[in-house]
């Protein structure tokens, strides 16, 4: 007999909190399991509206998927938050950066296990954006008509490419600064515009212009050696730049899957 | 206030639903939830367990001895065994970016889009995977594995000895030719450089020769057009002079194809 009185005063308590006008300006929809709020519960929130309300049986098969698309963002997503955690204990200045990775490693709590996510998140983002790519070619996803989506989908391939490989200067370390100096060395060789590429001799004394101080690599280098002005240049690259032109091009990789008739599949 | 779930079932009655579609909410996210939670967790553990690498501040004296580029431009730098620089550190690799946004738009193959097949593209496909599995990945697993000091070739179970002792035999191919063939006038520089790009004009007038010859019978061919199939074409040679600058360099030790030594360029 109590029991169900209990059960009825919660059950007051229960409607006036969910019928009152606070509730109801955040939640628009009921939460009970019908069709309508199942669209709703797409249609309304914001983060899952980049979804459709309905969509193919066959798209959330992880054996078509793989997943690697949507991993790939969530990498990105982990990448920005302990990305950003980072960036208030790193000074990217040839004095400190390294020794901030030394604080960030034995001091700052937590540190290290950012650090590590960070890095580890990092190479595995690269690992299935590439995985991403070879799924979408092999389902021919990229069919009409989505055809432009793949091409933004391989800007935003070499954007990975470069936010990788900007964020591996950072560390300070033997193994940054030579593997940085390998990649950029590449471009000492451009043609035209290297000082050692095809035709550097005739551009020199065409332009007088193209010297290891001013060509295509010193331009990413900032100067003659990976030095000091590479690491704050990388850095501004690393946080800023490409981070943005990434995410503005994932918005827009995103918006075009729902825009081109979502996700691909026997017509 | 609106009361929203009177009217629920006559909006979206659950018939509207084809066989073939299913509500996002709760299928697809919950997909992506338990994703989402498992990736996370996993990405967590090994964080905690395993340490990003920091090794001794950078250096600019001291160069590590092999300097290696971050491991997905491995594949790259193996190709520089291959090709001089401007080839295979900027011109490959751009062609690679453009080739990979051109996919769609020279393929016009309207079939296998949306399913995994082979059958329905079999040119598309094994091409595609020939790059992608054996030039990129399998380089990528040369470099990171296979090679040591003075990037050398070793195997997984030998000690990097950095005073290995490798003959340097490579040679050229007019001196190759001059001295097997008894063509001495192949040793004149202008007479190679005329020689050479004949060589490598010959190899890319394939695409015409092949054009001429197949494009009346192969129907598709004739769809794609001679523009379309002169950039697929043109596209496939060059991934292909990859290994078959791997196999010369094997077998004849074969280092240029031809020089222009005055403009630096080198093929």
């Amino acid at each position: 007999m109590n029991l169900i009185k209990i059960k009825a005063q919660y059950e007051e308590v229960r409607k006036q909190i969910v019928d009152s006008y606070v509730w109801k300006s955040i939640f628009r929809h009921g939460y009970k399991d019908i069709p309508r709020n199942r669209v709703l519960m797409t249609a309304s929130n914001v983060f899952l509206h980049l979804h459709p309300s309905k969509m193919r049986r066959h798209g959330i098969k992880v054996s078509y998927t793989w997943c690697a698309g949507g991993l790939t963002f969530l990498f990105f997503l982990i990448l920005t938050v302990t990305g950003v955690i980072l960036m208030f204990y790193y000074r990217p200045v040839g004095e400190y950066a390294y020794v901030d990775m030394k604080y960030l490693q034995f001091d700052v709590p937590f540190g290290m296990i950012m650090r590590n996510m960070h890095r580890w998140s990092a190479h595995i983002m690269v690992i299935l954006v590439m995985l991403h790519m070879f799924r979408v070619f092999l389902t021919g996803s990229y069919k009409p008509p989505r055809e432009f989506n793949w091409v933004i989908g391989v800007i935003l391939l070499v954007l990975t490419f470069l936010l990788s490989f900007t964020g591996y200067l950072l560390p300070w370390d033997q193994l940054a600064i030579w593997a940085v100096t390998v990649g950029t060395n590449m471009a000492r060789a451009t043609p035209l515009m290297g000082n050692e590429g095809p035709l550097a001799e005739q551009m020199r004394q065409l332009t007088g212009l193209i010297t290891p101080r001013y060509d295509a690599r010193s331009l990413l280098t900032a100067g003659t050696i990976v030095g000091a002005p590479t690491l704050l240049r990388f850095y501004v690259l690393h946080c800023i730049f490409i981070p943005i032109a990434t995410a503005v091009l994932i918005i827009v990789h995103f918006w075009r899957v729902r825009k081109d008739g979502g996700i691909s599949g026997p017509l | 206030m609106a009361e929203p779930h009177k009217k629920a079932e006559k909006i979206v009655p659950a018939s509207s639903l084809t066989p073939d579609k299913i509500h996002t909410w709760p299928f697809l996210v919950r997909n992506e939830f338990i994703m989402g939670v498992v990736t996370l967790i996993a990405v967590t553990v090994w964080s905690i367990l395993i340490d990003a690498p920091l090794e001794s501040p950078a250096n600019p004296a001291r160069t590590p001895n092999p300097s290696k580029a971050p491991w997905y431009f491995l594949g790259l730098q193996e190709m520089l065994v291959y090709f001089d620089p401007w080839m295979a550190g900027v011109v490959l690799p751009s062609l690679i970016i453009v080739g990979l946004m051109m996919i769609p738009y020279v393929d016009l193959n309207p079939k296998g889009s949306g399913y995994y097949t082979f059958r329905e593209r079999k040119f598309a496909v094994s091409v595609f995977c020939f790059g992608f599995l054996i030039l990129w990945i399998f380089l990528i697993f040369v470099g990171v594995f296979l090679r040591g000091p003075g990037w050398n070739f070793f195997a997984p179970w030998q000690e990097w000895d950095p005073h290995k002792v490798v003959a340097l035999t490579n040679v050229d191919l007019n001196m190759f030719l001059a001295q097997h063939l008894g063509i001495d006038m192949l040793r004149d520089t202008v007479v190679q450089a005329v020689f050479g790009t004949a060589l490598i004009g010959a190899y890319y007038s394939l695409i015409g020769v092949f054009w001429k010859w197949k494009s009346k019978t192969i129907e598709a061919l004739q769809e794609l057009g001679v523009i379309r199939y002169g950039i697929v074409a043109f596209l496939f040679l060059t991934m292909m002079a990859l290994p078959i600058k791997m196999v010369l360099r094997w077998t004849l030790n074969i280092k240029y194809i031809v020089k222009f030594p005055w403009i630096g360029l080198n093929i």
